[in-house]
């Protein structure tokens, strides 16, 4: 899932400085699971934001909706007969959801509450970490299951580097080694031969916008047509 | 000859390598650089000039390599992976040869996030492993990265480095075996303290017969007092300080420190060359510059082979 924090509050406050009338949006997806943006965090954010401009001279006045998934124009649909009634939206979706949100609604400011940080699991309720980097070129085949790309602080395809320290990385004592863990599962497995092999320089397809179109897509498009 | 270069004939010869290592300023001043140069001159066959080392911005290496050449040093250029993509990289490589820089030493680089600039995007487009094979790929095959042919191609000698020491040992000697066959010449190791270790990482290297195909020049430190042996062993990363030479320094009076420290790396280097398949030495004196003639001299490696 995609990761997302919430904003310090007052970031929040400077951003929507000056509208008087917010939509606060949450996504009932990924930022829900995360506890970052869902239903109940959208109500959280709302009623700071109330209790605040209780005390101002010109208060500001805030309304809450939260979609299934931001990240779909089917859901952000729902929205088309209240948003008029807003002067911003403030969403709380990754920044995939914010982006379709403002490009689903283009008449209307849409604001970030959140900071998208990672594609990642759950650990534990509360508690979630980063495994992916989306870097388009997948080496989990050769790594044990384990990402060179997130997981070794340096990205290294052909590591460790000489920084190990002991068992962690060199960056901080709690982060394991990225290669010390994969040399470990891949010898556990019987599979060091994918490693000793030298591993060629990556395709960094995630360095310009990216478009997936499945088969399936454009058949049924032809069909159609 | 691959490079021509110095250090690469030194080897060749089976003479006994010494090289030394020059961090360049953190600003333009050349009086510096000349500085620490001045005392290396004739005492060493090479001399590393570092790149942004421990991910501080200083003079970039390739000038500092040119200014080094200046005062009659051979350069081994460092580069890591941490500051520039394969664009840059290569573009760097062509004018460093263009310029007369012939031994480079291919490094990953420490994390910025110890650096000066924590806030900075790592770039890390390729590693440590695969810079090693773009510079031979570059030299051997005459072609870029992409295939593409070079108009007079760079001609390097090969470095790279290792660690001994570090976790998972095991795996230790594979990965030097990566570096050789992507093609490195001659390996420098990181600073060697504890020598246990490296006499058993050394002879996993010849059962591989690893040391027939590339040079291990051992890399020494000399402790100038305890206090750096402490924080060596406790801050640095991949660093292997035993207890013993501790308490080797702890032993002596503290203005005997270092002097005591010169002693052990001199033992250190004397054993590097009855170890079979160990060719050389390289001597990081950090920020001790001006004692490399006095080791040198006491090591017993002078004066340095003209060849
Ligand atoms: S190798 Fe690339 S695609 Fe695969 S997990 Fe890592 S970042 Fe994601
Ligand atoms: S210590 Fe391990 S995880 Fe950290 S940068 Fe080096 S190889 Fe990668």
């Amino acid at each position: 899932m995609i990761v997302a924090e919430r904003k310090p509050f007052d970031e929040i406050k400077e951003l929507i400085q000056g509208y008087k009338k917010v939509l606060v949006v949450g996504c009932g997806t990924c930022v829900a699971v995360c506890l970052t943006g869902g239903e109940k965090e959208v109500g959280v954010l709302s009623a700071e934001l109330k209790l605040v401009n209780k005390t101002a001279s010109d208060p500001a006045s805030f309304g809450e909706a939260t979609v299934q998934r931001q990240c779909d124009f089917e859901f952000l649909d729902e929205l088309k007969d209240i948003v008029g009634e807003y002067d911003a939206l403030l969403s709380m979706a990754c920044g995939a959801g914010i982006q379709f949100l403002a490009e689903r609604y283009p008449e209307i400011p849409v604001l970030p509450a959140v900071d998208t940080v990672f594609i990642g699991v759950n650990k534990d309720v509360g508690w979630y970490e980063e495994r992916c980097k989306a870097c388009g070129s997948c080496a989990l085949g050769m790594t044990g299951g384990i990402c060179p790309v997130t997981m070794c602080a340096k990205s290294l395809f052909n590591g460790p580097c000489g920084g190990t320290n002991q068992e962690s990385c060199e960056i901080n004592k709690d982060q394991p080694c990225a290669w010390r863990m994969i040399y470990e599962r891949l010898a556990k497995q019987g599979r060091l031969d994918n490693i000793i092999k030298i591993c060629p320089p990556n395709d960094w397809r995630n360095q310009k916008p990216q478009t997936l179109i499945q088969p399936g897509y454009e058949e049924r498009k032809t069909a159609v047509e | 000859m691959k490079s021509g270069s110095n250090l690469e004939k030194i080897l060749t010869a089976g003479h006994f390598a010494f090289t030394g290592e020059l961090g360049p300023p953190r600003g333009s001043n050349i009086e510096a650089i000349r500085k620490k140069a001045a005392p290396l001159k004739g005492m060493v066959d090479a001399v590393n000039i570092t790149d942004n080392q421990t991910a501080v911005v200083r003079m970039s290496s390739w000038a500092a390599s040119l200014f080094a050449i200046s005062e009659g040093l051979e350069p081994n250029y460092q580069m890591v992976c941490r500051d520039r993509n394969r664009l840059a990289m290569q573009g760097d490589i062509l004018g460093a040869y263009a310029h007369g820089i012939r031994n480079m030493l291919c490094l990953s680089g420490d994390h910025q996030q110890f650096g000066d600039h924590p806030q900075s995007k790592g770039v890390f487009d390729i590693d440590s492993t695969q810079l090693i094979n773009m510079v031979k790929t570059m030299r051997d095959e005459g072609t870029f990265l992409n295939g593409q042919e070079i108009d007079e191609p760079p001609k390097m000698f090969i470095g790279a480095a290792a660690n001994p020491f570090a976790e998972p040992f095991e795996w230790r000697v594979y990965r030097l075996a990566k570096k050789v066959q992507a093609g490195a010449d001659f390996v420098q190791t990181q600073c060697v303290f504890n020598m246990e270790k490296m006499r058993e990482w050394v002879k996993r290297a010849n059962d591989m017969g690893l040391t027939d195909k590339v040079y291990i020049l051992a890399g020494v430190t000399p402790m100038k007092s305890l206090g750096m042996a402490r924080y060596m062993k406790a801050k640095v990363p991949g660093m292997d300080v035993p207890d013993y030479i501790i308490d080797r320094l702890k032993g002596v009076d503290k203005k005997n420190q270092a002097d005591e420290g010169i002693k052990i790396a001199c033992e250190q280097i004397d054993e590097f060359k009855e170890m079979k398949g160990v060719a050389g030495v390289h001597l990081m004196a950090i920020e001790w510059e001006q004692k490399v003639p006095e080791i040198a001299e006491r090591a017993g490696v002078l004066p340095r082979p003209q060849v």
